[in-house]
């Protein structure tokens, strides 16, 4: 199993690699790409990416949490969550990739 | 938000390139992470998220119609964990 951490400059690196732009421009997409689905996000929209996966921002209700240390209660307020549901491809080809 | 309509604000923001280019860079992107997660890597993107692969032991299982168990392979699957900014940002902060 691997055990490398891939940064924004490995995907604009690919970016480069395969359409030949130059690395600053290429670096700017792998932002934009970013930014744009934040922004979507942000606004309450799903991003769905087919054959990748779908981000969906999800509303949790306020409720009393426990400090797990002190035991003291701690009011948590209502909150947005992002979740990622990976589509099935991503999850065969993850799964199969990772098979020992 | 679908890809296509990803594709077509990045294509919107630079009139210099082809959309068919456009629609490569977009894909690249998603596939060197899918590609990453295949190989066991992280894809970490500060401020974004980072998408990992966990392991899911093998455990007995039971088909929830017929009440029978089946032996569950151990398995690895792609996790995501939302960055600090986008999370501040879902939040108003």
């Amino acid at each position: 199993m691997g055990d490398k951490t891939l940064t924004r400059m490995d995907l604009s690196e690919a970016v480069f690699r395969e359409v030949g732009l130059s690395r600053n421009e290429s670096a700017e997409l792998v932002e934009a790409v970013l930014q744009h689905m934040s922004d979507a996000l942000v606004d309450g929209e799903q991003v769905k990416i087919s054959s990748f996966g779908t981000f969906s921002v999800r509303e949790k209700a306020a409720r009393v949490g426990r400090n797990p240390k002190t035991g003291e209660e701690v009011p948590i307020q209502p909150r947005r969550v992002l979740t990622f549901r990976p589509s099935h491809l991503m999850k065969d080809r993850v799964a199969a990739g990772n098979k020992r | 938000m679908i890809r296509s309509e990803l594709i077509q604000k990045i294509a919107d923001e630079n009139p210099h390139l082809y959309q068919r280019d456009v629609e490569r860079i977009v894909n690249t992107i998603f596939e060197e992470i899918t590609n990453a997660m295949a190989r066991g890597d992280r894809v970490e993107l500060r401020g974004f998220g980072a998408f990992s692969v966990k392991k899911r032991d093998a455990r007995i299982g039971r088909n929830p119609r017929t009440g029978e168990s089946v032996a569950v392979e151990e398995k690895h699957v792609p996790f995501f964990k939302t960055g600090k900014l986008l999370r501040d940002r879902l939040n108003g902060k």
